[in-house]
């Protein structure tokens, strides 16, 4: 936690709110309003600002949230195919992803998330590849089940290190009837290895998050149980669940687990293999990062083969040794010491960027729209540098995420549930912080208005974000984005004030 | 600890610290279960042989790395053209998204769409509730002059009727009756981008168009640049030679300012574009002439109709395609070519002139859109190069035939060919077995680069980890002078590289090429 307090303006961002909701006819202003809100204090007990997960929070931020984006109004949400390709699925490595439908989905988000991996590309690992079925009109009017089981069999022909196959369904799947579990089933019997039907397609749900469920699902339903999995279950056993290795984030991640004395045998999904999916109930422990998109399986988990779950935080110092801290509680008082002697090692680090780039960054203020963990996870890492946070808001959470965010975010900021581009931009507009986190769809406009950018879905191709090592490029990155000299050089010299 | 403040280490160069190196070896040993090494290094091998070749050639179903994107977003592109036009795209939100994202990517700019936000309960009921909220919404909320409504494919699965659907939605009162709603149906299982652009176009042609009696006389000219990552520069280029031409014209989509936003505090959703005005008295236009026949196919049938002559050319790029152009620009505008751009032609010509050494009898392989691969092609020629492999994943027969021709045209043909629907990991075999000096394509061409050792160089769209090429003009004789440098400029790179090495290569590190 920072030691500085501070509190946003209230009263102004409750204004902002009647302001732009005055612009949408009334139908869609009574829906929207419910979205939008500003977090409230509450007496908070102690502690409640280090770990989310308790009961209470510094405040609430109760808005609606998980519900259907207005027809019209330039949503920033994705899909479900988004949530399971995208984000769960895409990253195992060593298996190959089918975009099962026509070419666009595919196309558009192949390479996009940045889930680095190592492998040969190509020969025993798939990542950075667009497999599709390229669906055809006879394929919408005759069914594509047919053409799926050949697709099997050309990718067993042309990619034989595959350990497996996902079948990414598109929109068209689930309307024109396809049976494809029954070729998954068929298919896994000639060919004994893993294949995985995920019914993702992008009309399900209302946002990536329904993807997400639906690929946890596949998982249990599909992966879990189906083969001997060899492995010694050890005392320090534990899988990183939702962490996509964002430029590398979840090695910065484990190289702290390790250092701390945990055995990572599993990492979900960022550098993954099926093997490390298929270990997962045996371990001790499962770690989740992003909540939003894995808490799911760890439920389930919990349930069937009694492994715990916790939540953690690796964005900016703070929160990295408060979540050291609370991991190392699980195990015995060696790994406790151990998390006490990672936090000491790295403490020299943490000075040394806070001292660099604290100066530079101090007071600025912040505006976050994000996915997943992020709207409420990086929040301690700006206040470690000593920046504040205005304004916050998910893409695709539901009221739980919004709880949790009441750890994390002070009395006045502004909240905004599936936000539409115009609110957006009027509440920058309104607002004008020092910085705006979000995505390469908020890039541009957001910079043409003269207000410093970065992309806090891939990093802004930087990265990784998390861990010790990460929190430096997080500091470097928020540095050189605000005070990068061509903010200064918008206005013509010759310019008046007036014609301005 | 290899993270310091002073010297903040990338993922690059951070994650080869002997640190991670060991964690990520240890990693692979214990826990992923990864074939061994041997066997991994066997099948990449084989990957680059001709037995593997054939065999992927063989495919049939399968479609790896392919080199073409969907209906919708050609459809987004050409409707950004217009004067204050927002794109509503009917069906999931989830492909607008994309969409926005994609073009946003390439532009460095930003990429308004909005979705009519489909889900189940439209997928069994329909979509009107959807067009009719979300027409009014985009109306009230982004003070469009125009919203042209194309479709995501779960709307074209389900059967969504457009032209009932909006004049329902303008009897309710979404948008005012005599409010711009042109539409067109853009099934994303059907063609690719280049599809949607031309659908989308006549789409809009036909709004402005239809049932209107086309007056003769005029001497003007309409011209569609088609689907274009550098429409910014070309558009720009192409109006400049027309106004040295001193034709006059109307560009049908012109993107050119909305995706070259100026940085001066203002964020402009809308900018520049074809005005409205314009389209309409496009009617009248002696012709309309296509940059690109494969963008245009419809739209050009739908001009043809009214009357007006029309043409259609394959990207023009180099000497001849823009001679060709030119001519064929002052044969129906009556307008003679000035002789500011026979010089233009000159100096592109003396430059190529001086570096033909450089690029005769180099090798290539082109992919991307078919009329992009012809123009390409076709430049290549002109220099003495030849065009080895030439892969449009959304070429087909017709464009097969027209490569042929093209390739028989000159005797840097010989031996080269046309591959129509293959895509980039067929791509991969024909680099592995018959190598060739340079790729050209976008930024996907990077793992072909990879894995082929082929230098890439980026010309066609989507370019998203090079910047602003798009800025600058590939077409006419100044866009040439460019593409030729950017040629040349990989070939010197290339054998400076080559030959770095002190004491070892250097000799050849010649100071003067």
């Amino acid at each position: 936690m920072s030691l500085d307090d501070y509190s946003n303006d209230s009263e102004f961002h409750h204004r902002l709110i009647a302001e732009v909701l005055e612009a949408y006819p009334d139908k869609t202003k009574k829906r929207r309003q419910k979205h939008l809100g500003v977090a409230t204090a509450v007496d908070a007990p102690a502690g409640a600002a280090e770990e989310e997960g308790h009961e209470g929070g510094l405040t609430e931020c109760g808005v609606k949230s998980n519900i259907k984006s207005i027809p019209g109004v330039m949503t920033i949400r994705g899909c479900a195919y988004a949530g399971s390709k995208g984000v769960v699925w895409g990253p195992v490595k060593d298996m190959v992803h089918i975009s099962h439908g026509p070419v666009g989905c595919g196309q558009y988000s192949w390479s996009q998330r940045r889930n680095y991996y190592i492998g040969d590309t190509g020969v025993d690992t798939f990542v950075t590849m667009q497999f599709t079925s390229d669906f055809q009109e006879r394929d919408i009017v005759f069914g594509g089940d047919k053409k799926l089981e050949k697709i099997i069999d050309e990718i067993n022909d042309l990619f034989p290190l595959a350990k497996g196959i996902s079948i990414q369904s598109e929109c068209p799947i689930g309307l024109i009837g396809d049976d494809i579990e029954a070729v998954s089933k068929k298919k896994n019997k000639e060919t004994g290895k893993t294949i995985v039907p995920v019914r993702c397609e992008g009309f399900r749900g209302v946002s990536q998050s329904l993807g997400h469920h639906i690929a946890n699902d596949a998982i249990r339903d599909w992966v879990f149980d189906k083969k001997e999995v060899e492995h010694e279950t050890g005392p320090y056993d534990v899988n990183v669940i939702g962490d996509y290795n964002i430029g590398g984030d979840a090695w910065a991640s484990r190289i702290l687990l390790e250092e701390m004395g945990l055995r990572v045998v599993g990492n979900w999904s960022g550098d993954a293999t099926l093997a490390e999916i298929e270990r997962a109930p045996k371990a001790r422990l499962n770690l989740i990062h992003c909540y939003r998109s894995m808490n799911y399986i760890c439920r389930h988990m919990e349930e069937k083969y009694g492994i715990a779950w916790t939540e953690y935080n690796f964005f900016g110092p703070s929160q990295i040794a408060a979540s050291l801290r609370k991991i190392a509680r699980h195990f015995d008082e060696t790994i406790q010491e151990n998390a006490e002697k990672v936090i000491a090692k790295y403490q020299p680090l943490v000075d040394a960027v806070v001292a660099k780039y604290r100066p530079r960054l101090e007071g600025k203020t912040v505006m976050l729209y994000v996915g997943g963990l992020r709207p409420r996870h990086v929040v301690n890492a700006y206040e470690d540098l000593g920046m504040r946070i205005v304004g916050t808001g998910y893409e695709f959470g539901h009221n739980d995420d919004y709880q949790r965010t009441g750890h994390y975010v002070k009395d006045g900021t502004l909240i905004y549930d599936d936000v539409t581009g115009y609110e957006l931009e009027r509440f920058i507009e309104g607002i004008r912080p020092d910085l705006v986190g979000s995505g390469i769809k908020e890039k541009y406009p957001v910079q043409k208005m003269g207000i410093p950018f970065r992309q806090m879905h891939s990093w802004d191709y930087s990265g990784p974000y998390h861990g010790y090592d990460g929190f430096a490029i997080f500091a470097r990155d928020m540095d050189l984005a605000i005070n990068n000299p061509v903010w200064g050089l918008f206005k013509a010299p010759w310019q008046t004030e007036a014609a301005a | 600890m290899p993270q310091s403040a002073d010297k903040v280490l990338d993922h690059a160069p951070l994650f080869r610290e002997p640190e991670y190196r060991e964690m990520l070896a240890r990693k692979k040993a214990e826990f992923e279960n990864m074939p061994p090494r041997e066997e991994v290094r066997k099948v990449a091998d084989w990957t680059k042989s001709w037995e593997y070749r054939e065999k992927n050639f063989a495919r049939e179903s399968l479609s790896v790395n392919p080199a073409k994107a969907c209906q919708p977003l050609g459809a987004v592109f050409v409707a950004a053209g217009f004067e204050r036009t927002m794109s509503f795209v009917h069906g999931s939100q989830g492909c607008v998204a994309y969409y926005r994202s994609h073009l946003s990517r390439h532009f460095k700019e930003p990429a308004s769409a909005v979705s009519s936000s489909m889900t189940e309960d439209a997928a069994v009921f329909g979509g009107l509730n959807n067009m009719v909220d979300g027409l009014a919404n985009t109306y009230k909320l982004y003070n469009p002059k125009m919203i042209a409504v194309s479709t995501t494919c779960m709307a074209e699965v389900i059967g969504d009727d457009l032209q009932a659907f909006i004049a329902t939605a303008k009897q309710k009162n979404s948008v005012p009756g005599d409010f711009d709603v042109p539409f067109a149906h853009t099934p994303a299982f059907v063609g690719s981008h280049t599809t949607g652009y031309d659908n989308m176009l006549k789409g809009i042609l036909e709004h402005f168009w239809k049932g209107r009696e086309r007056l003769a006389g005029s001497t003007a000219v309409n011209i569609i640049p088609g689907f274009d990552g550098f429409a910014v520069g070309n558009n720009r280029e192409l109006k400049r030679m027309l106004d040295v031409m001193g034709v006059e014209y109307t560009i049908l989509s012109d993107v050119a300012d909305q995706f070259d936003t100026p940085s001066d505090g203002e964020y402009r959703m809308y900018d520049g574009g074809t005005t409205l005005e314009s389209v309409k008295a496009a009617l009248d236009a002696r012709a309309t002439l296509s940059m690109q026949e494969y963008c245009s196919q419809k739209s050009l049938e739908y001009a043809a109709g009214f009357g007006q002559e029309t043409a259609a050319f394959h990207y023009p790029m180099g000497v001849a395609g823009t001679d060709e152009f030119l001519m064929k620009v002052s044969e129906v505008t009556g307008k003679p070519i000035p002789e500011a751009l026979r010089m233009e032609r000159g100096r592109l010509l003396d430059a190529m002139a001086d570096s033909q050494s450089w690029l005769h009898g180099k090798t290539y392989a082109v992919y991307g859109d078919p009329d992009f691969v012809y123009g390409m092609a076709r430049f290549i020629l002109e220099t003495g190069g030849e065009p080895k492999h030439c892969l449009a994943t959304n070429g087909n027969k017709a464009w097969e035939e027209q490569m042929n021709a093209l390739f028989a045209s000159s005797p840097y043909g010989a031996g080269c060919r046309a591959w129509p629907g293959k895509d980039l990991w067929h791509m991969r075999s024909l680099l592995a077995t018959e190598k060739a000096d340079l790729l050209i394509g976008n930024s996907y061409g990077k793992y072909l680069e990879r894995d082929t050792g082929t230098p890439l160089v980026r010309l066609m769209f989507p370019i998203f980890d090079r910047h602003h090429h798009h800025r600058f003009p590939v077409w006419g004789y100044q866009g040439a002078l460019r593409v030729l440098v950017t040629l040349l400029d990989k070939v010197f790179d290339r054998l400076d590289d080559e030959t770095i090495e002190p004491g070892v290569t250097d000799y050849s590190y010649d100071l003067t090429r």
